[in-house]
Parts: structure tokens; C-alpha cells; sequence
């Protein structure tokens, strides 16, 4: 049986001893091939649980397994294999668009680099936008670029920040017809963490509903609709959000 | 190390090469100081010189040598660190973090970045000192391609620590990164002999790589022997303080993971 791509058991996480815990006994298991969406409001755990995923942060408790690697002793292997992308993590200023991917291309030790950065940039538009230095581009250019990185190394998991945070309705529609048709193609599971909760019920078949970092509901977008008896995904996590009482379907 | 790990190595070193050919401010800076320093100092040799009336003085030639090998050891430890803060500024160390690549190999790249910045630094003061003022330092013999390389290493060990202090209290530590070799300056007898500083200031300057290395020099050029035990002494001296610091610099970095610190080192 394949192993899932995401594996959590019981993951806490305490910043401090006497802080209350950003993560609280978070468990899933998330199959190759899904797309999910983390969601939550401020503080509700999503950028720790992404960075606990990622290696960046070490859990306090729990475990995690990415693409059958333990994380805890084994998240290179992990690593080599995954990819991440947020617009709050920027990419060198100074360098070419072209010279950033190569730089990525380098670290994930990809084959035939010159040509993936060209068919990246084929498929991402952005051609054009090679020689240009990347903090002249703009927000939507950047975010294109933010993408093409986290593709590089053709990822079976890709972990997305708030893909779209602070793009245009046009740009941001683009974005996700984009990934969508990505994830038809190669199969790639990705997990997003999004306020925007259109996003989430477009691209997601299932929705962790984090609070003060416990998964308070989850499900997918049409079965949380219906158990909350709403039209949309913000209604439903608006009630989650201020603990209104569910209504019964 | 293989070839993955060889070329995610290359990465980093590209990464800091393509901002230097797209910045040349950076370029001039790298060469700035040790030209200026080696300005100053090789007018001041000068005129002790003419008041010694000796232009072959060994005075003068201790201190231009004093200088030159000074500025490796500062090159080597800025070049580290200051490219490691380069990820830093750029907010973009989140990426290279969650890329496969190990701090060692990180480490490895910072060295190699350390050792362009100290060649395109120092070379253009070295052909300064031969130009303007006869000094060449390649005199002293092969002994001084031991003495770049004992300082160089020296300068990686200071920087391995001074990113540790990054890593443990964010950039508002990045001043040390310009400043803390200026601070071991008087305990490395660069311009005077161990014997000048007090007896209980003696212990502390030979336990540092530098103080052999100046030592040596000044045998070399005052006497043309090869002091081999301070050379010795300087390698060995490296190794401990490199192992030493690698381990914090380890340390640390984990530590950053446990806290959280690699998410918003730059704050």
C-alpha cells in the first residue's frame, strides 16, 4: 500500500513551556495525489503546521512522515522531493529570473536544468521575464516566478502558502486554473494554506479546519457546506471562527 | 562529498556570484579597504624608513606584511558571514532552508564564497605593496601560502561563531559580522611580538592561530627561516577552533529549528 504523502500523528507545538500550544495534537494522513486546504484564522496554527512539515521547525511533540520519510531522521530525502512556495519568502532582488530558478535548480540537483527553466517559463509565461532582475517584477510576475521555483524540481508534494494572498481577481483565477490543470497532469499532491476560502473550495477535495491549533472540522467543501447547512465556505468558517452552534443539516 | 551535495554547493556559490557581477558596489567594497588600508600603511612605512634611513627597513616590511596577512584572516571571516547575512537581507533564506541542502554543505559554500572575497580583496592590495612600495610578500617563500591558508581558516572559525550569535539573536547581531575581528587584532601580535603584551595577556594570544602566524612571519622576513612550530601551532590551533565552533554554529542552527528563529530570522 502506498505510503500517504502526508502523515501526522498527534503534532504539537509549544514555542515556550508556558505558552499555550501553536499546534495541539494535530493528526491526519493526507494521500498521494490529494489536494488539501489548512484553514484558519490568524494564530490558528497553519504557517506552524506548514513549517513543521517542511523541516523548518522541529515539533514539540508528534510525529511527521512527507512521501513515506520520517522528518524527524530522515527530512532531506524528504526535502529533495517536495517543494514550497509563499509570497512572504522572497527570492533574491538583485538576480535575474532566470538566475534565481537556475540557483533552485542547483540545490535540487535537477537534470537538465536549462531546459526545465525553459519549459517552466514556457508553461508560467514568463519567458519574457528571464533576464529581468526579479524584485522589478510585479506582484503577480513575482508570484508566477514564486512558482516556477517551487516547481523546479517537479515535486510530488507541493506546500503553498496563501498562493494568491495579495494578487488581482484575473491574476489570482489564473493561478489557480494553473494548478489545477498542474495537479490533473502530474498527479502532484499539494497542500494550501489559504484565507481565501473560494480558493479553497475550487481547488480543494479536503478542508482541515484548524482553531487555536486543534483541526476543529474537516471535510470536504461540499460535506462541510451541507453539516453547517451554508452557501459558502466563508459562512462556514466564520461560524467555526466564532464558535456559532452548527446547524443540522 | 557527492555530486548532489557538490552542486547544491555550486548553487549557493552561484547565487553569490550573480549578485556580484549584477552589483559592482559590491565588487569595489570587497577591494575598497584592503587598498586603503595598504595606502595608509605603506606611507607610513615610508616615513619611518626615511627617518630610520633605511628603505630596506625589516620594520617596514613586518608592518606591510602585518597588514596584508591581517586582511586575510578579516576577508576570510567577513566573506563567511557577510554572505550568509547576503540570504538574510534578501529574505530568502526560507527557501534555501527547506531546499535539500545540509547546513554543512551551506557552511561548505560560505568557505568557498570566503575564499573568492579574500582573493579579490587581497590580491589587488598584494600588487599595491610590490607596485608602490617594493614590497612583495611571495619573498618570505611557499611558507606564506601557509600562512594565507592558517589565517584563512581562522576566519572561518570566527564567522562559524559569529553566525551562530546570528542564528541565536536574529540580524541585530549582524554588527559583529564587521567588527569582532577588529577585536582580536591586539591579542594577534600582528605588528609586535607576543613577548611585547603582558605575561598573562601571553597565554591568551597564543591560543589563538594568528599570533603563530605573525610570529613566523616576522622570522621570515627578519631571519628568512621557517619557524616550523608556530606554523604547526597556527594549524593545529585552526582545527581546534574550527571543530569548536562548528559545533556551536550546529548547535545553534538546531536550536533555531526548536524556536522558531528560522521563520522570521530577519526581524
Amino acid at each position: 500500500m502506498e505510503t500517504p504523502a502526508i502523515l501526522a500523528e498527534a503534532l504539537s507545538k509549544r514555542y515556550a513551556p508556558d505558552a499555550p500550544p501553536a499546534v495541539d495534537a494535530l493528526s491526519f494522513s493526507m494521500p498521494r495525489g490529494a489536494t488539501w486546504g489548512l484553514l484558519g484564522g490568524n494564530g490558528a496554527g497553519k504557517t506552524t503546521t506548514i513549517a513543521m512539515l517542511l523541516g523548518l521547525l522541529v515539533p514539540s511533540g508528534g510525529r511527521i512522515s512527507v512521501l513515506g520519510h520520517d522528518m524527524a531522521r530522515d527530512r532531506f530525502s524528504a526535502l529533495a522531493r517536495m517543494n514550497f512556495s509563499s509570497p512572504y519568502i522572497a527570492l533574491p532582488a538583485r538576480l535575474s529570473v532566470a538566475e534565481n530558478l537556475r540557483v533552485y535548480a542547483h540545490l535540487y540537483d535537477v537534470p537538465e536544468a536549462e531546459r526545465r527553466i525553459g519549459e517552466l517559463a514556457g508553461q508560467l509565461q514568463l519567458t519574457d521575464l528571464l533576464d529581468r532582475p526579479a524584485g522589478e517584477l510585479s506582484a503577480g510576475q513575482k508570484t508566477r516566478v514564486a512558482l516556477a521555483k517551487s516547481l523546479v524540481n517537479r515535486p510530488e508534494l507541493l506546500l503553498l502558502d496563501e498562493p494568491t494572498a495579495s494578487l488581482d481577481p484575473d491574476t489570482g483565477d489564473w493561478v489557480r486554473s494553473w494548478l489545477e490543470r498542474y495537479r490533473a497532469e502530474t498527479g502532484c499532491s499539494i497542500l494550501l494554506a489559504s484565507h481565501n476560502m473560494a480558493e479553497v473550495e475550487r481547488l480543494c477535495g479536503h478542508v482541515l479546519m484548524l482553531k487555536q491549533g486543534r483541526v476543529v472540522d474537516s471535510g470536504s467543501p461540499a460535506g462541510l457546506l451541507g453539516k453547517y447547512g451554508r452557501e459558502d465556505l466563508e459562512q462556514v468558517f466564520l461560524d467555526i471562527a466564532r464558535g456559532r452552534q452548527r446547524v443540522p443539516a | 562529498m557527492n555530486r548532489a551535495a557538490l552542486r547544491r554547493v555550486w548553487g549557493i556559490i552561484y547565487r553569490h556570484l550573480a549578485l556580484y557581477r549584477r552589483s559592482w558596489p559590491r565588487v569595489v567594497e570587497l577591494m575598497y579597504w584592503p587598498v586603503l588600508q595598504m595606502v595608509v600603511w605603506g606611507f607610513v612605512t615610508s616615513y619611518l624608513a626615511g627617518v630610520q634611513g633605511n628603505t630596506a627597513s625589516v620594520a617596514a616590511g613586518v608592518l606591510l606584511g602585518g597588514v596584508l596577512l591581517w586582511e586575510v584572516a578579516l576577508r576570510s571571516q567577513m566573506g563567511f558571514s557577510l554572505s550568509f547575512l547576503e540570504e538574510i537581507w534578501s529574505r530568502n533564506l526560507g527557501h534555501v532552508f527547506v531546499s535539500p541542502l545540509r547546513p554543512r554543505e551551506l557552511v561548505a559554500a560560505l568557505m568557498g564564497m570566503s575564499v573568492i572575497r579574500v582573493l579579490v580583496g587581497v590580491l589587488p592590495a598584494m600588487l599595491m605593496a610590490w607596485l608602490l612600495y617594493s614590497f612583495g610578500i611571495l619573498t618570505m617563500g611557499p611558507v606564506v601560502v601557509g600562512f594565507f591558508a592558517a589565517l584563512l581558516v581562522m576566519g572561518w572559525a570566527v564567522a562559524l561563531g559569529v553566525t551562530a550569535l546570528i542564528l541565536r539573536y536574529g540580524a541585530g547581531a549582524e554588527a559583529l559580522a564587521w567588527s569582532i575581528l577588529f577585536g582580536l587584532t591586539p591579542f594577534s601580535a600582528v605588528f609586535y611580538p607576543v613577548a611585547i603584551l603582558p605575561g598573562w595577556l601571553q597565554p591568551v594570544a597564543l591560543a589563538l592561530p594568528s599570533a603563530h602566524v605573525f610570529e613566523g612571519m616576522r622570522a621570515a622576513l627578519r631571519d628568512g627561516t621557517v619557524e616550523t612550530g608556530h606554523l604547526l601551532a597556527a594549524f593545529a590551533l585552526d582545527a581546534l577552533w574550527l571543530a569548536l565552533m562548528g559545533y556551536v554554529f550546529l548547535r545553534q542552527f538546531e536550536s533555531a529549528r526548536v524556536r522558531g528563529a528560522l521563520l522570521n530570522i530577519g526581524e
